[in-house]
């Protein structure tokens, strides 16, 4: 049994998107050691994207390739979470690597590991065999992330008045597009109907224990649930995503023959 | 990496000496050292500094301070002794293959 290619494209879309997010710390983290765990966490996400788009590419056939399928969609085609395309501070939406809010990388990181300990480890059952053994990889670097995260969420929140209101007004900037893990897109819906995907209504009482956990420890406050549902796993994203792409695909597309 | 937060970081934090077990069976070994706030801090930044290489399956921090160092003063009456007395080195017979790692 094989996984719905868009749905295959879905979990690759939020690892390298959110991978090439955090490779932005590359060269520019807060203290040495952290540049390179963020690194690592990216080296991870991106090797995780690989093995999704091999996959993906071998269903697909007709020529298709992990680089094209990196490379060479465009926005409306991938298929990422919202939360995974945003700045590293979602409001003010910056241009420059000065304004880049280490407590906005550890909101997210924490929000999205949270989900993907939950979403790999019932993955690991996926009737697609290859998703299966992609799922038992990846929970085990997902893992480490959420422990990194939720380290540095605690130590944020239960910190310093400056590192707790940081930590919050991140919370409150990413919290609300987590809604979007929990509605059904057609992809999931599909590799739900035949066996490779899972339930993602089913985890939210578990992310609910995890998220609130590590607040109450943190001394940060839940915002209220709510507001605008994102769409990014749908395709129709923030206009943040074009940026990355434009950063991440000009080096294969101007030299499409390229080989490293 | 120039930001204020390095420096200030740098300060307040203490520093660690980490030790790092390559396989089961051999012993930890001095590996390097880096600046955390906590054992717990200092050992997950030792993971991401000194692992990512598959140096290790334990990792061991200790605080620096907490090491009692000889001085390089003390190396005419520590150490230049030992220098000519070379019966002391285990090197006049064979060890057995299945010995194995000593």
């Amino acid at each position: 049994m094989n996984a719905p290619v868009e749905y295959l494209l879905h979990l690759a879309d939020n690892a390298l998107i959110l991978g090439q997010r955090n490779a932005e710390w590359c060269g520019h983290g807060p203290i040495l050691e952290e540049d390179i765990a963020l690194s690592n966490n990216s080296l991870d996400l991106i090797g995780q994207a690989r093995m999704l788009y091999q996959h993906a590419a071998e269903l697909q056939g007709d020529g298709a390739t992990e680089d094209r399928l990196a490379y060479f969609r465009d926005v409306p085609d991938f298929r990422n979470y919202t939360l995974c395309e945003l700045p590293h501070m979602p409001l003010t939406a910056p241009t420059s690597a000065g304004d880049r809010d280490f407590a906005s990388t550890i909101v997210r990181n924490f929000l999205f590991s949270s989900l993907m300990v939950l979403v790999w480890d019932q993955l690991q059952s996926s009737k697609d065999a290859q998703l299966a053994a992609i799922a038992a990889k990846s929970l085990k670097e997902v893992r480490y992330h959420l422990r990194h995260s939720r380290d540095w969420l605690v130590r944020m929140g239960d910190g310093t008045d400056e590192s707790h209101a940081k930590a919050q007004t991140a919370l409150d900037q990413f919290m609300s597009y987590t809604q979007e893990f929990w509605t059904a897109s057609p992809s999931e819906a599909a590799a739900l109907a035949n066996g490779t995907g899972i339930d993602m209504a089913a985890l939210q009482n578990d992310w609910n224990q995890i998220v609130d956990a590590a607040l109450q420890e943190a001394t940060l406050q839940r915002p209220a649930a709510g507001g605008f549902v994102p769409t990014g796993k749908q395709g129709m994203h923030s206009e943040h995503l074009g940026f990355v792409l434009a950063e991440m695909q000009s080096l294969a597309r101007a030299h499409p023959q390229a080989t490293w | 990496m120039s930001t204020t937060t390095s420096t200030s970081a740098l300060k307040e934090w203490p520093l660690w000496e980490v030790f790092v077990r390559s396989k089961q069976g051999l012993e930890h070994k001095h590996c390097g050292s880096l600046h955390a706030s906590d054992s717990e801090h200092a050992l997950q930044m030792a993971r991401d500094v000194y692992t990512r290489r598959q140096e290790g399956v334990s990792i061991w921090v200790v605080p620096s301070a907490s090491i009692s160092a000889s001085e390089p003063n003390d190396k005419p009456e520590f150490f230049d002794p030992a220098s000519d007395k070379v019966y002391r080195h285990p090197t006049f017979y064979v060890i057995p293959d299945e010995v194995g790692h000593m």
